[in-house]
């Protein structure tokens, strides 16, 4: 075993002194001088025509400075395919549609002037279920997409479906729903945008994609006629991201409009009412899925069908399916594949990226029906895994290429710590279900890159510039501990910095799970960098042979005479203040060597995959439904845990939102119309609803991350839904196939399994006066 | 209507005018300027902006401004030693991974010394109980409960790593 300094540390989050003590500074604590207040005026219907907008009592209340519409401003197309703008022209599509905005000297005078905007619209049909919606004939959210279906053709085919159904002793089919579910970031969205005299950009907004926003609203500049103009994205710090943050908002380009328009910085910040409705969900889902294996238990085929509810606009949702592929084709071993996915416009809200990126809907089908299957071919739900077990070397059909895999080693750490063989009491039961996930980054852009600037300065001291953004999950303290590692340094000597695009480099985004891997690859060859001329300038100052002399404890050091030896400060200065003197600096850009995905889809998205498997034991309450987490295990082969309590402290909230996201989480739709925007009625899970939780690590050391690490940042909520399903099944006999799992549903599933109505009567009898149900 | 009060904000005097409408989180952010009080939803559902007032831990966006005359208040800024020095309950947090994206930590850590001022002894359920108005979406709340326990005087769990691989590769020289 290596002895390492920094790396397995449990080194806590270099800016959380900063955050216990209230100095950390949020989009909602700053405040610019002259800045104004933006507010946005939502839409009153889920589709309509706007017939006219009246802002002129608005433009005159005192304090105003700004009232836009649609007609005031450019075409600025925003989302993944350019279907959105940020006022919206002639009609609206769903409830959330930005309709005016205005700027005013105080938030209150914004809200007032919001009641002043006078909007005259002319309903039409709206439509809110995918699979009506991709009917012939059917209303168009629109006109001129002729199809509610977008062009997005997510359909792949490896081996022969039909032949292996032929021969599959033994098959499952089924159909499974996911619903909307959102982020719940505790510090709203918002957004600074101010103007120079030249016209140049200075915009701070929660974001995780510094550079891709920045290309974004360099893009929105060019419409609004400042092309060639400086755009310069600074991040506050961030309450919380979880892919929320990776598309840009029609909110931010409002800021930028009533900044230019007024001259002034203007902020524009969501409250949590709005925050709940007008951003981004996870992708809801309608599965159709058949999986069959053979008389022995190896899988033979796959089959996948998706509608996906893409909402009234396109974000990342949409391309959910890129990832849903992933374990689709490769979660276990699976030689015939089909999938296919339809993204289908409605006048619902329209769906973002969200942790686990489509993974934990595609898992819940497969998982689910995979304990199903393992049931119908009389095979014990872990060892039919074990059968079908990806392995180290596996390609699989897609092409993903498994390098490390501690899938099997995960399963036996759940079965020997939720004690699966050992008998449970009455109405309780044990479930598991596994995941794969893209680990070493994931090439969904055009480059998977990130850049890292490192500058040492005469007392040893390092400022390291990262694309990488760290938006609470502890990036610039693995970055911190990886450069501290490599160049013999503590912690504290490195100064991360990876706010401000004028002085970072590039990054693709806080995505993927990619950050320790790719970003920590790009600190450790900047690292490699400064640390080989460090070496060099200590050999000459040691007269020892390089080879000799290591960096460590802030030294550089003879190997074999621990007198030798030079602090790195000192040896710097001495580099510095000379004649032609010299200061460290370097840079490095590191981008994987994975692969775009190829026309058929095949290809290796990311360097390695993460691997693990979560077990949860359950009671039901077969009286309301209510389902007890007895005790749950969520078991990961992360590569190496570069710091263990960051990556403990990933996989409980991940698991925490995951049982949020089986159990109680829905975003309630009424005819596109959010009715539970708030925290009382949406029910993220509290410190009570904590369960007794273990996190097994496995290490496998993949040979391609930083120390041998892979990314953990979204598999804690992948498999948690099935795991409990398939233990609600194991419990009580009942197959819930739809999320959220909550006591109504398990309840109606038990009694129509007892053969009883809804209220608990046997079928036929009527005696309506006991049984009330609310509609 | 405005109206003068007399307060303790984090151990000092404070003779202020203040109008009757303002909540005490508007009086801490917008007029004294103290921001470490977040506001995360604004009606007493998040514990975001939680503070004490004479000892009791309070939502401070749902609590007007008005009522804290004659009481003495504590924010998170009030709570290190002036010399910097951390609150036990801070370190706590800061060492067992207590705090991710931080934004709930303020409120979080406020309600941690309420109770642990009233029952210096709190047990896990006392915890759990005592942070349930406080809600995070980062850490699953694990860290957080194990960071108060820490200082409760019952300690906390061990680590939950406990399976390693024993091979290795090549990396990491």
């Amino acid at each position: 075993m290596h002895n390492f300094c920094s790396v397995g540390k449990r080194v806590p989050k270099i800016d959380a002194v900063e955050k216990a003590t209230g100095r950390a500074q949020y989009i909602q604590d700053l405040k610019l001088p002259g800045m104004l207040y933006g507010k946005i005026l939502y839409s009153k219907f889920p589709h309509a025509r706007i017939v006219s907008i009246d802002t002129s009592k608005a433009k005159q209340l005192p304090g105003v400075r700004c009232v836009l519409t649609a007609e005031d401003i450019p075409d600025i197309k925003m989302g993944v395919y350019k279907d959105n703008r940020p006022l919206k022209k002639g009609k609206v599509c769903s409830y959330r549609d930005e309709v005016a905005a205005v700027a005013a000297v105080d938030p209150e005078t914004a809200d007032e002037a919001l009641n002043g905007v006078e909007v005259i619209y002319e309903p039409l049909p709206a439509i809110f279920d995918p699979e009506q919606a991709m009917k012939e004939g059917a209303t168009l959210i629109h006109e001129e997409h002729k199809t509610n279906v977008l062009r997005m053709p997510w359909k792949l085919h490896y081996g022969d479906v039909d032949a292996a159904k032929k021969e599959a002793a033994h098959i499952v089919e089924d159909r499974f729903t996911t619903t909307w579910v959102t982020h719940c970031c505790m510090g709203a969205s918002g957004s600074i945008a101010e103007f120079d005299p030249a016209n140049n950009l200075k915009i701070y907004s929660n974001t995780q994609i510094p550079s891709l926003a920045q290309k974004d609203f360099l893009d929105a500049l060019t419409a609004m006629g400042l092309k060639g103009n400086r755009v310069r994205v600074i991040k506050p710090v961030i309450g919380g991201g979880f892919g929320s943050k990776l598309d840009t908002y029609a909110y931010e380009y409002i800021a930028i409009l009533l900044a230019y328009h007024t001259r002034r910085p203007v902020k524009v910040e969501f409250d949590r009412t709005e925050e709940f409705i007008a951003t981004s969900t996870r992708q809801p889902t309608i599965t159709y899925i058949s999986q069959g294996c053979d008389q022995n238990g190896k899988l033979l085929f796959r089959d996948i069908n998706m509608i996906l509810d893409n909402g009234a606009y396109t974000s990342w949702g949409a391309t959910t399916p890129s990832v849903m592929m992933m374990p689709i084709t490769s979660l276990y071993r699976v030689p015939n594949v089909r999938y296919e996915a339809k993204c289908v416009y409605t006048n619902n809200t329209y769906a973002q990226a969200m942790r686990g990126y489509g993974n934990p809907q595609a898992t819940f089908a497969i998982e689910s029906t995979m304990d199903m299957l393992a049931e119908k071919a009389g095979i014990d739900p872990i060892e039919f895994r074990r059968i079908n077990a990806n392995k180290p070397g596996d390609v699989s059909t897609q092409g993903l290429r498994i390098t490390t895999c501690g899938l099997e080693e995960c399963m036996d750490a759940v079965k020997e710590k939720l004690e699966w063989e050992k008998p449970k009491g009455e109405s309780e039961g044990v479930g598991l279900a596994s995941l794969i996930h893209v680990g070493g980054g994931a090439r969904v852009y055009k480059s998977d890159g990130c850049g890292t600037i490192i500058k040492m300065n005469d007392f040893g001291k390092i400022d390291l510039f990262t694309g990488a953004t760290d938006m609470g999950q502890g990036s610039d303290t693995v970055i911190a501990q990886i450069v501290a590692e490599e160049l013999g340094l503590q912690i504290e000597d490195i100064h991360v910095i990876h706010t401000d695009t004028d002085i970072c480099p590039w990054d693709v985004g806080s995505h993927a799970s990619r950050t320790t891997f790719v970003a920590g690859n790009a600190a450790l060859g900047a690292a490699k960098k400064i640390k080989a001329r460090l070496l060099e300038l200590g050999a000459k100052q040691l007269e020892a042979p390089l080879e000799k002399i290591a960096l460590r404890d802030r030294h550089i050091q003879h190997q074999d005479d621990s007198e030798k030896r030079i602090e790195i400060g000192k040896l710097l200065r001495k580099a510095h203040f000379s004649h032609g003197g010299q200061m460290l600096m370097a840079e490095y850009f590191y981008d994987p060597a994975n692969e775009n995905m190829g026309k058929d889809f095949r290809g290796n998205m990311s360097m390695t995959y993460t691997f693990g498997t979560h077990g949860v034991k359950v009671k039901v309450d077969e009286e309301t439904g209510k389902v007890k987490i007895l005790n749950y295990v969520a078991a990961h082969d992360v590569g190496k845990a570069i710091n263990p309590m960051l990556l403990e402290g990933q996989v409980y909230g991940g698991v925490m939102m995951g049982l949020g996201y089986a159990l109680t989480e829905q975003v309630i739709l009424e005819k596109g119309e959010n009715m539970n925007p708030n925290f009382r009625d949406y029910k993220i899970l509290t410190a009570k609803d904590v369960v007794p939780i273990e996190a097994p690590v496995l290490e496998t050391y993949d040979k391609d991350g930083p120390f041998g690490a892979k990314g953990i940042g979204e598999p804690g909520c992948v498999p948690t839904a099935p795991a409990i399903a398939n233990a609600i099944y194991d419990a009580v006999g009942v197959r819930i196939k739809d999320l959220p799992i909550t006591p109504e549903r398990v309840l109606a599933a038990i009694r129509e399994k007892k053969g009883l109505d809804l209220c608990g009567q046997e079928l036929g009898r009527d005696d309506v006066d006991e049984c009330i149900i609310e509609e | 209507m405005s109206r003068e009060i007399a307060f303790v904000f984090n151990g000092n005097k404070m003779n202020m005018a203040i109008e009757d409408h303002w909540t005490l989180l508007h009086l801490i952010r917008e007029e004294l300027g103290y921001t470490g009080t977040k506001e995360g939803c604004g009606s007493g559902e998040c514990g975001a902006c939680t503070v004490i007032v004479d000892g009791n831990a309070v939502n401070s966006c749902l609590y007007l401004a008005a009522e804290i005359d004659g009481k003495e208040l504590m924010t998170i800024e009030g709570l290190a030693s002036p010399d910097g020095t951390l609150h036990p309950i801070q370190k706590a947090f800061v060492e067992n991974g207590g705090i991710q994206c931080g934004f709930c930590s303020p409120g979080m850590i406020i309600s941690a010394k309420a109770l642990l001022d009233e029952n210096p002894n709190a047990n896990e359920e006392e915890i759990k109980e005592a942070i349930a108005g406080n809600l995070c979406r980062c850490t699953g709340y694990v860290q957080i409960v194990d960071s108060i326990k820490s200082v409760s005087g019952h300690e906390a769990q061990e680590p939950h790593v406990v399976a390693f691989r024993s091979e290795e590769g090549d990396r990491g020289d």
